[in-house]
């Protein structure tokens, strides 16, 4: 693990205020799913779930084929397809594209695909206005922060912090009730979409058989991201493909209850090419940007692709107990808790942070919970084995890696395994008065680590086997 | 004549809590079963494959399969180390087709603890007494991985003398998660904290799980902070009479 990264979780845990605001919001949050997916309120869930695994699965087996029926149909509707293998390639085809419509205010709508290409800080280098229009993601580039969770940017944040920096970013008067905070907002945010030259938002999904883009969305900033200003570019994953618009009946269903426990969200749009002549809004210009970043190199791999199928919900975030013990920010990359502790070495290589895999106790609750049934703990079982490998040839861990030699050594010689076991209870702590132990003799390594946050068992005076021959 | 059943111990229960093996071994013949102790037993592997060190695994998987391929029946005190055998056998054989199949053949004679005493002794009342006010943690790996979850209930309902008070958080991992108590200590030490402030909240004044590591985790935990609580595997609860 890197110095950086256990200093984040260090921090993170030794504020309560924190703490208490991310194990609340969470927790808000699997309660409404909760209420969301009984057999009353969604009778058929599990169906939905497995539904939605296959149609996933079905689509990354067969995602040529499908980025190709997408490109047709967005063409035949006047838009265009514009493929991008990395960042600088996104940000390039923006700037062009901009520099050739004399553009200079782009609005955009909440979408974790640009963050992952740094879409913002990429675009003030070259003094270009970029704005959020998503409350949470406002707040956010306000701070100059990162967003802590997939789904709510600003889950840290009391309205407290958020009246704090509206007052010294926007110069507003101190406001601590939520809906005037929106407000104050809203009143920015209108002047930039009526200003803007370009809309750019992310996709939910990519409608293979319609070449529509689908978003979901409860404030209503993504349908005037992309129709109010005279351009608009949808940045998307090419994972983000599903095959028909009647696949969405599941999709949908899955999203909306997973992500905030709502059947449907406020909103739900779907955008297919530039406003045609008998249309009364819309864009004139239509682009969809379809990224690899990596995405190519997932689907090569049969054990771990299905990271692919994720649909962003953020449900495994806000049950992951490590996600609600160390947040949002502690993770190495924009993509946290156990989808990011999955997509993170994948596309940036297990040596970015080779603690991360190892970052979670294998409890299976995202699994449980994720709508498109990624086996999780699975995937980060392969990390864990594919950071050791990388490990052994850069020859680091050399001690940990001795040591579980020496112990499978051990393990398959039964009479050495005793002796060890004897010894062991020799030189540890004995049951005085059956009591737990807080303090040994040897206080180093595993040993230290288990002490620092709770007491040892007293070695018993008999093993189980030694007990099992003298009966 | 009475089925055999061979007891794989586990290592954590051998070494540190012998008393929930002869627990089970008490409860099995109690039932009439015969049970077999084989040696030569000692690890599953689950501490090298969750640590990434996929070979070392496999070593001392395959001294698993050795030590008990002859059995009618493997029970194990444990949900993880079941499962361990049941399901990720299979994820580290899979390019060793002879051990793949001798896994395989393994599986369905290897039962969690509950699950034996509910598919195979079809009993739910083992004739256990034990006055107490108990709460009961599902064990991460026999919840999700095994779908334990009523069995485990239905036989404490049995236990005469006994009331069990759920806790709000049942569900909710301890936080043990092997190499991860240690790696990660302080997230570890969080989450079995949250875990005993929720038994706290339900009066309990024992809780009860099919798992000796969660049971390691949550007791370290309790003795930490000063509670006058106690842990109990499931197969002491059901020994006591």
């Amino acid at each position: 693990m890197s110095a950086a990264f256990d200093e984040k979780i260090h921090a993170t845990l030794a504020d309560p205020k924190l703490q208490l605001a991310v194990y609340t919001a969470t927790g808000r949050l699997i309660e409404k799913r909760r209420k969301a997916i009984t057999p009353d309120a969604c009778p058929d869930y599990q169906e939905l779930r497995s539904h939605a695994n296959d149609v996933k699965r079905h689509t990354i087996e067969h995602l040529d084929y499908y980025l190709e029926k997408f490109e047709r149909n967005v063409k035949a509707h006047g838009g265009q397809v514009i493929y991008c293998r990395d960042a600088p390639e996104v940000a390039d085809f923006v700037l062009s594209l901009a520099k050739e419509r004399l553009a200079r205010l782009i609005v955009k709508s909440k979408s974790m695909t640009t963050e992952e290409v740094d879409l913002n800080e990429r675009l003030e280098h070259h003094d270009l206005e970029s704005v959020e229009t998503d409350l949470g993601e406002y707040i956010i580039q306000l701070a100059h922060e990162r967003p802590y969770h997939i789904v709510a940017p600003v889950l840290h944040k009391t309205r407290e912090q958020v009246a704090d920096l509206f007052t010294e970013r926007l110069g507003v008067p101190r406001e601590t009730v939520i809906e005037k905070q929106t407000m104050i907002a809203r009143a920015v945010l209108r002047e930039k979409f009526l200003a803007a030259d370009i809309g750019i938002s992310g996709a939910n999904f990519l409608v293979a058989d319609s070449g529509a883009v689908v978003l979901v969305e409860n404030e209503g900033n993504a349908r005037l991201t992309t129709s109010a200003p005279k351009i608009h570019i949808a940045i998307a994953g090419i994972e983000k493909l599903i095959p028909r618009a009647q696949d969405l009946a599941v999709f949908l269903k899955l999203l909306g209850r997973s992500a905030t426990g709502q059947p449907l969200t406020v909103y739900t749009s779907f955008l297919s090419g530039p406003r045609r002549e008998d249309e009364i809004d819309g864009p004139e210009e239509f682009y969809v940007v379809l990224l690899d970043n990596g995405r190519t190199k997932v689907l090569a791999d049969r054990e771990k692709r299905q990271s692919l199928y994720c649909i962003r919900c953020g449900a495994c975030l806000n049950h992951c107990p490590v996600y609600r013990k160390i947040g949002g920010h502690s993770y190495p990359w924009i993509y946290s808790g156990p989808i990011g502790a999955i997509l993170t070495p994948q596309f940036l290589g297990v040596t970015h942070e080779p603690g991360l895999p190892f970052a979670s106790s294998l409890c299976g609750a995202c699994a449980e919970v994720c709508p498109v049934k990624i086996d999780i703990p699975k995937i980060l079982l392969e990390l864990r084995s594919e950071v050791k490998k990388s490990e052994e040839r850069e020859g680091a861990s050399r001690l940990e890696r001795l040591a579980f030699r020496v112990w499978a050594w051990v393990m398959r010689h039964p009479r050495l395994y005793e002796m060890a076991g004897v010894a062991a209870a020799a030189l540890g702590p004995s049951a005085d008065g059956g009591g737990w132990v807080c303090k040994v003799p040897f206080n180093v390594g595993p040993l230290r680590a288990w002490l620092s946050q709770r007491d040892l068992p007293p070695s018993p005076p008999k093993s189980f086997r030694q007990m099992w021959r003298q009966r | 004549m009475s089925a055999r059943v061979s007891l794989f111990v586990t290592c954590i229960v051998d070494q540190l809590f012998p008393r929930v093996g002869m627990a089970v071994v008490d409860v099995l013949e109690h039932l009439g079963f015969t049970v077999d102790f084989p040696e030569r037993q000692t690890c599953c592997g689950q501490p090298a494959f969750n640590s990434g060190y996929r070979e070392e695994a496999r070593q001392v998987a395959r001294h698993f399969l050795d030590v008990f391929k002859d059995a009618d029946y493997i029970v194990v005190p444990s949900g993880s180390c079941t499962s361990m055998i049941a399901h990720h056998f299979a994820d580290i054989f899979d390019k060793e087709p002879a051990r793949l199949e001798q896994a395989r053949a393994l599986e369905p004679k290897v039962y969690e603890f509950s699950r034996f005493l509910l598919e195979v002794a079809k009993v739910e009342d083992v004739g256990a007494r034990l006055e107490e006010v108990v709460t009961y943690h599902d064990s991460c790996h026999a919840l999700r991985e095994l779908q334990v979850k009523d069995g485990p209930r239905r036989l404490l309902g049995h236990v005469h003398g006994l009331e069990l008070r759920e806790m709000d958080a049942a569900e909710e991992c301890c936080g043990f998660g092997g190499t991860f108590s240690v790696k990660f200590a302080e997230v570890s030490g969080g989450m079995a904290r949250d875990k005993i402030a929720s038994i706290v909240r339900t009066g309990a004044s024992a809780v009860v799980s099919a798992d000796s590591s969660c049971l390691m985790q949550i007791q370290g935990a309790i003795s930490r902070a000063g509670l006058p609580l106690r842990t109990l595997h499931l197969a002491e609860v059901l020994a006591s009479r």
